[in-house]
């Protein structure tokens, strides 16, 4: 019972800030297509944190992975999902489709 | 091939520490082989069900669906851990120490340690779903690859992993039973820790929390969190080579709080 409240608690404040946030960090959008990542480079700004979308549109499962943005998330065939990274020091920040390791590849540039 | 079984093997080795260290911990219970098996069931049965709904669960709350499910098993799990070590060790100690003093075997009833019990299925349930996904996306996506291979690949990998979850439950009972508490009570410590790390991360990724998310230093030099051992050692005891101020703060707090946590229940134990 307590669990459940809490949990619906975490819910209604993560759609709080879902919503609060949108409207001030940078988006941008990656796109996985036939295991490569679109575009390859993504230059955000320094110093803020950024929204990343990812949408996958190969049929089949990738995940997100970089050690260097601390970032790891499953992105099921066809999904979209949200990852946000940063605020990054400038310079660049790798990351790969751990799935798909020898062609899903990218940077981040922070600038 | 190589890549399918080097993923499963991945995933599976955090799940397989876990039941390995449980597994020592609990080495005397009575009943202790059941209660594990249903732990283990009940995750992957509940990895399979996730596995299903992640496509849905992806859309939730603008992409964060994910992400809530993933915080919730954290925050449960270490809840779970937590309480385990702080109330549970401390009882099964007072109760071992009374059962010494007056010359008895030492009775836990038949009660299962379900704080444990979910950690576990919890444990499977998180890397297992993440692997069910992987495989059943490379049987459908790949038309250069057999099914009968993957298959292969995907149960020589998880067959690894299981072997160093075996390995670290061997090399555990090795210890004399008096002091294997002592130690598995430190690894399942060190696991709340990695567990609260894990959860900082989680609730930065999801947006939830934006202070103290960036890395404090690039420990990669000094120990690749690619490299064989570095692996290990982030599925035992949650290194990370680029910590954030949140992922450090949660790995402390989680300590001290279990520390502190037991340290207030002894001497009351003591006294009575």
């Amino acid at each position: 019972m307590i669990r459940h409240s809490l949990l619906s608690a975490l819910t209604l404040t993560a759609m709080l800030f879902a919503g609060s946030v949108q409207a001030v960090d940078p988006e941008l959008l990656l796109i996985i297509k036939n295991h490569r990542f679109e575009p390859i480079e993504l230059k955000v700004p320094s110093g803020q944190r950024v929204k990343l979308l990812v949408h996958n549109q190969d049929p089949t499962p990738e995940e997100f992975e970089s050690h260097r943005l601390g970032r790891e998330k499953l992105i099921p065939a066809g999904a979209k999902v949200t990852i946000f990274i940063g605020p990054l020091k400038p310079g660049r920040y790798s990351f790969a489709g751990e799935y798909n390791e020898a062609t899903a590849q990218g940077v981040v540039i922070a600038e | 091939m190589f890549t399918t079984a080097l993923i499963v093997f991945r995933e599976t080795l955090e799940a397989a520490l876990f039941i390995g260290i449980v597994a020592a911990a609990t080495r005397e219970l009575p009943g202790r082989s059941r209660w594990l098996t249903a732990g283990v069931g009940a995750g992957v049965l509940g990895a399979v069900v996730l596995a299903l709904l992640a496509r849905h669960l992806s859309d939730w709350l603008d992409g964060l669906g994910q992400d809530l499910v993933n915080i919730g098993i954290l925050s449960l799990a270490l809840a779970m851990l937590i309480w385990h070590c702080v109330w549970v060790s401390t009882h099964t100690r007072q109760m071992v120490s009374e059962a010494r003093r007056l010359g008895q075997s030492v009775q836990q009833g038949n009660k299962a340690p379900l704080a444990l019990l979910i950690v576990v299925a919890l444990a499977v349930l998180r890397e297992g779903a993440e692997t069910v996904l992987f495989v059943t996306g490379s049987l459908t996506g790949n038309a250069d690859t057999s099914p009968a291979a993957v298959l292969t690949a995907g149960a020589l990998g998880l067959l690894c992993g299981a072997l160093v979850g075996l390995g670290i439950y061997a090399g555990l009972s090795r210890i004399p039973t008096r002091r294997v508490f002592s130690v598995t009570n430190v690894l399942i410590a060190l696991l709340a820790g990695s567990l609260a790390s894990q959860l900082a991360r989680a609730l930065a990724q999801a947006g939830f929390i934006e202070s103290w998310t960036s890395p404090l230093w690039d420990s990669n030099a000094l120990l690749s969190q690619d490299s064989v051992l570095g692996t290990f050692l982030h599925a035992l005891v949650g290194y990370d080579a680029q910590p954030s101020a949140a992922q450090l703060c949660g790995y402390l707090a989680a300590l001290i709080f279990i520390y502190a946590g037991t340290r207030l229940l002894q001497p009351s134990a003591a006294a009575r």
